[in-house]
């Protein structure tokens, strides 16, 4: 192994996502760490959140004159080889990827919500000054509480969680409420599959948010917040409980927030394991302490929330925009999208897909550039059969609609819903009778019971597809499954059992052949199985 | 977890717990969290006691343990496998993992008759881009293939030093 006395404290870094790790990013540090120990070289080894380029995690960066140098992916038994070709200088080595920064699926990118994830260490509070941190909440810190929610909706941020309403107005609805008690709620109930934005961002920048709920609560006048995360997120549930710790000894929360009259403080609880805890009346009950049932709404959260005072409910990577919009001013997020979708989405692309992982762009990107040249197809590499936008509730689209613009509007006008950001590719060997079915039967598992619609709709839905399937009165229950859905989407009480008509809708409108039950089946995948 | 004549009675851990949490708003989801942390589960015993010191009915209690996925009201195998079901991983083959385990004579949701390992379905552990998925006593794991998901099962994986996701294919640089 070369040593390099010449050169102490290297910075190396080496993410601590939790997908990093989940494909070997701990051992991979472990391992240079005993290397560079062994060979008595002085390194520096800083765990940063993801740069969302998961196709290359374990990506393993190291800091030179020309930058931060990138090699991915990073196994353990790569390191010896990786040091022995100067790892150390950013010399060559088969992995080399070159300047992180200007790698293209990265360059491309408008990287504001997530500016700082995989760049910096996420627990590190200077850090996160030195990279611009707090300087939304200095600004609005500065201006009075009309002046934020007018900020904010100049903007044009719309809520991240999928129905994409504006947060001003929202917020601007709890500033006008009397009283003394107010909440702030994070949800953090990332539940989609194909959705991993939240928690890398509570992950990677988690001191964004807090920021972010800090401007909320100046903005509305609340003096307590909630950060309400799955279960099935540890890692990020860790991580947000570090971050508030510090956040309280720096004073950034508690009394007296940056030596300003604002008090706030933020408490992070714990979902267990309930899609529907991510509706936001559901999450309410859930946080008060009850079964994670929907509220029908009137009265909406906004005016009677959490313990039925008022509340901002916002999503994280909503919460997320709003230290950006404070520091740059809202004429710059607003000058960035299209039509009434303004500013950036964060995208995430997963399923069978070569190059997955975080796209911040403008909205008005197409489905085509998303899927096919920052994911560069599936990772089978077989033709894309199709994608599922916007989560498990969004419709399953096929490629003659990829030139679609990423609009809310757009989406919409065509049967679909951009949601959350999460894209979700297939390969043609899926069964589109069995996704449909999977639709159903997921409603039927997740549903919170409260309206007819939704809990006994959906176990209709999965018998009526079966039906089809099986070749029994097909177009009777064709006619009946249609019924159905109709039911489902105009009765519900909430999007769970009003959109789980989409995917299944979709599915049926252009896949219609998957549900003649003869069709290939042998090639189909096992997905459902 | 056994609970040994030694030990505390479950009644006095939930007091406990309880005591601990009551400051808090809302605090009966954070107190079962802390009572499966401290007993493997939430045991039948426990609800009367939550009614008591909550001041609730016991169907309250009872409803809302059995509303959520997360509580069990048995202790799990030595290890909890969980694998994820959700549309990203089945794009990704989860359903040979599911299949799998059902060769092994496991199945989804149950405990191994040795108590070694339970096995359950998981909606999303927001590791779409790297799937199938596979969660192990609250550690993720991606690219998991049967194989992989063997050596979890009975606890002999060997960590990932076998270079999971360096296929020469998937290291390509990106395209300009």
């Amino acid at each position: 192994m070369t040593q390099h006395p010449a050169q102490p404290h290297v910075r190396i870094y080496v993410p601590r996502d939790s997908a990093a790790r989940s494909v070997g990013a701990d051992e991979v540090a472990a391992t240079i760490q005993q290397a560079a120990d062994s060979a008595d070289v002085a390194i520096e080894l800083v765990r940063t959140g993801s740069r969302g380029m998961l196709w290359l995690e374990p990506l393993v960066e190291v800091a030179t004159e020309h930058g931060r140098i990138g090699y991915g992916p990073v196994t353990p038994d790569d390191v010896p080889a990786l040091l022995a070709a100067g790892l150390l200088e950013g010399d060559e080595h088969p992995l080399r990827l070159g300047p992180v920064d200007e790698l293209p699926w990265l360059a491309r990118q408008n990287r504001v919500t997530f500016a700082r994830v995989g760049v910096i260490d996420p627990l590190d509070a200077d850090d996160y000054l030195r990279h611009g941190g707090l300087t939304g909440l200095r600004t609005a810190l500065k201006l009075t509480p009309a002046d934020v929610v007018a900020e904010v909706t100049d903007s044009g941020l719309r809520g991240r969680g999928g129905a994409g309403f504006p947060a001003g107005i929202k917020w601007k609805t709890v500033l006008d409420c009397p009283g003394e008690l107010k909440f702030i709620c994070c949800n953090a109930d990332e539940g989609d599959s194909g959705t991993f934005a939240d928690r890398m961002l509570m992950e990677g920048d988690p001191f964004l948010l807090i920021e972010g709920m800090t401007i909320a609560a100046h903005a509305v006048g609340a003096r307590e917040g909630y950060l309400y995360i799955r279960s099935e997120y540890p890692d990020a549930v860790a991580t947000m409980r570090a971050a508030i710790d510090i956040a309280r000894e720096r004073g950034w929360l508690g009394t007296s927030v940056l030596g300003t009259p604002l008090d706030f403080d933020l408490h992070v609880r714990v979902g267990a394991g309930a899609y529907i805890c991510g509706e936001e009346t559901s999450m309410l009950e859930s946080l008060e302490g009850k079964r994670g049932m929907v509220r029908a709404k009137p009265p909406i959260p906004a005016i009677e929330g959490l313990f039925g005072k008022p509340t901002v409910v916002n999503n994280v990577l909503t919460l997320g925009t709003v230290p950006v919009v404070l520091a740059q001013g809202a004429k710059a997020y607003q000058e960035l999208g299209v039509e009434r979708s303004r500013g950036t989405q964060v995208f995430q692309l997963g399923g069978n897909i070569a190059r997955g992982g975080i796209v911040e762009t403008a909205f008005g990107i197409t489905l085509r550039e998303l899927i096919e040249e920052y994911g560069g197809g599936t990772r089978s590499g077989r033709p894309v059969r199709t994608a599922q936008v916007g989560g498990p509730l969004g419709a399953y689209l096929p490629p003659s609609s990829f030139d679609l613009p990423m609009d809310y509007e757009a989406f919409a006008a065509a049967g679909a819903m951009v949601g959350h950001g999460g894209i979700v590719v297939f390969d043609d060997t899926v069964d589109m009778a069995a996704q449909a079915r999977f639709a159903m039967e997921f409603c039927a598992a997740e549903s919170c019971g409260k309206c007819t619609p939704c809990r006994v709709g959906s176990v209709r839905g999965v018998e009526v597809i079966d039906k089809i399937v099986a070749g029994e009165q097909r177009d009777e229950n064709l006619a009946l499954l249609d019924d159905l859905c109709e039911l489902m989407t105009e009765g519900s009480l909430c999007a769970m059992g009003g959109l789980t008509p989409l995917p299944v809708r979709s599915a049926l409108a252009h896949f219609a052949d998957d549900f003649l039950g003869e069709v290939a089946a042998d090639t189909r995948t096992k997905g459902t199985a | 977890m056994k609970i040994r004549t030694s030990d505390p009675t479950v009644e006095q851990v939930v007091r406990k717990i309880a005591a601990a949490h009551r400051e808090q708003r809302g605090a009966l989801l954070p107190i079962l969290h802390a009572v499966q942390a401290e007993l493997g589960h939430v045991p039948k015993e426990a609800v009367p006691v939550l009614a008591d010191e909550l001041n609730l009915s016991r169907a309250d209690v009872h409803g809302v343990v059995s509303f959520y996925h997360d509580f069990r009201d048995e202790p799990a195998g030595h290890r909890t496998v969980r694998i994820c079901r959700a549309e990203a991983c089945q794009a990704q083959g989860a359903g040979y993992l599911v299949e799998y385990v059902r060769q092994m004579g496991l199945t989804m949701g149950r405990t191994a008759e040795d108590g070694s390992v339970t096995v359950e379905q998981v909606f999303c552990l927001g590791n779409c881009a790297l799937g199938p998925a596979v969660e192990v006593d609250g550690r993720l794991h991606g690219r998991v293939d049967t194989e992989r998901l063997g050596a979890l099962l009975h606890g002999t994986d060997q960590t990932r030093r076998d270079g999971v996701g360096a296929t020469p294919d998937e290291s390509e640089a990106p395209r300009s």
